[in-house]
């Protein structure tokens, strides 16, 4: 399943990305507790598999809880995307 | 005052069955942001449902849905072996066996609405949207849901037909009694569409310009989530809106595809796909007892 969180408004499209056939391959989810601001959780979905979501308080504001991550220039990897190993992570932005 | 965003609220159930003679007997409870929904399955068949307006208290939106939907049925709420919660107020189901996101309830619902062909679902809700994409089992592959912005969402719809005093059900005709389409209001705010449109009134426009205005603006709007999941056909729309064909016409312009026509009513989706997930729920509870 793709998962898409989060939201469009005036100023953009903001979505976390994510590919749960192959979040469900990982075993040890690094994405959550490589995030400094939480905005990754583990979760049980609606069909029992245990994969990564977005908490839902960040759902309405990832442009804001992700931008600490992505300064103007000289922007390293995202540390959810660098731990996460299947790359079944991707920012819409 | 009158109230022209007001719809209708209704009830049905099947007079030609006798639920008493059903085995699995369960219910999908969708308590939305604008409207609750009750549904009642029995064996796999829709047997009853009601469709109302949400209140301030979700826990009593939720039991006042579900007692107008048993009204008349001579069935009681401990009769129901399964009830699944759904919607933004999921959690607040006090009878609720479980809570499943509406989501995976919508995708589940639209393919007993529509059959299996369904792959793409656009669920325009009172205060959101979703875009879901399902296989032939009405599991989801994919979906999108923007909640942030009330522009593509019912209560848009509704914050128009009060301003242009036209009952809410009137809408979707009047807006295609256009010789020419204009071009759409503002799409990014319900608020700024509708300082937009007061304008546009006060300018010389006809209301049916103006709502056609604001009807292309939401099928616009509803479009670019579209493409942000992706369209596969068949396509399918749930949700209050797909009762606009003002709206709906324009959308299934925009993105080149068509609508499979309704064979039930669109809002209750969410709550049908509860229903339904129940009934395997309740199936794998007998069969561990």
């Amino acid at each position: 399943m793709q998962a898409h969180y989060g939201y469009k408004d005036g100023s953009g499209d903001y979505f976390i990305i994510i590919d749960t056939d192959r979040c469900l391959e990982c075993a040890h989810h690094g994405c959550a507790s490589a995030c400094p601001e939480g905005v990754l959780e583990i979760i049980l979905d609606d069909y029992d598999d245990t994969v990564a979501a977005v908490a839902e308080e960040h759902r309405k504001k990832i442009k804001y809880s992700c931008a600490p991550c992505k300064p103007d220039r000289d922007r390293p990897p995202l540390p959810c995307i660098d731990a996460c190993t299947p790359g079944a992570l991707t920012h819409s932005w | 005052m009158a109230e022209y965003w007001r719809w209708k609220e209704y009830r049905w159930h099947d007079k030609d069955r006798d639920w008493r003679s059903g085995k699995l007997v369960t219910a999908g409870v969708d308590v939305g942001s604008v409207s609750s929904q009750a549904v009642i399955v029995v064996d796999g068949k829709l047997y009853a449902f009601s469709n109302m307006r949400t209140g301030s208290d979700s826990p009593g939106s939720a039991k006042k849905a579900m007692d107008w939907a048993l009204e008349e049925t001579g069935m009681k709420l401990e009769d129901l072996g399964f009830v699944v919660g759904t919607g933004y107020g999921r959690v607040n189901v006090p009878f609720s066996d479980k809570a499943i996101t509406e989501i995976a309830c919508h995708a589940r619902g639209a393919n007993y609405m529509y059959g299996p062909t369904v792959r793409t679902v656009l669920d325009m809700g009172g205060q959101d949207c979703k875009v879901i994409r399902c296989d032939e089992r009405g599991k989801v592959d994919a979906f999108a849901m923007n909640d942030k912005c009330a522009a593509g969402t019912g209560r848009g719809m509704e914050v128009f037909a009060d301003l242009l005093a036209i009952p809410i059900e009137e809408v979707g005709d009047l807006s295609l009694q256009v010789d020419e389409e204009p071009p759409p209001v503002s799409s990014t705010c319900v608020l700024f569409a509708k300082s937009e449109a007061t304008g546009l009134l006060r300018e010389g426009w006809p209301k049916s310009k103006v709502l056609a205005a604001y009807c292309s603006a939401m099928a616009r709007r509803v479009v670019t989530l579209l493409e942000q999941v992706g369209i596969e056909k068949e396509f399918a729309i749930t949700g209050g809106i797909a009762k606009n064909i003002g709206v709906v016409q324009r959308l299934e312009k925009q993105a080149n595809v068509k609508a499979l026509p309704a064979k039930f009513d669109t809002q209750i989706a969410g709550a049908l796909g509860g229903a339904l997930f129940a009934q395997n729920l309740l199936k794998k509870k007998l069969a561990a007892n």
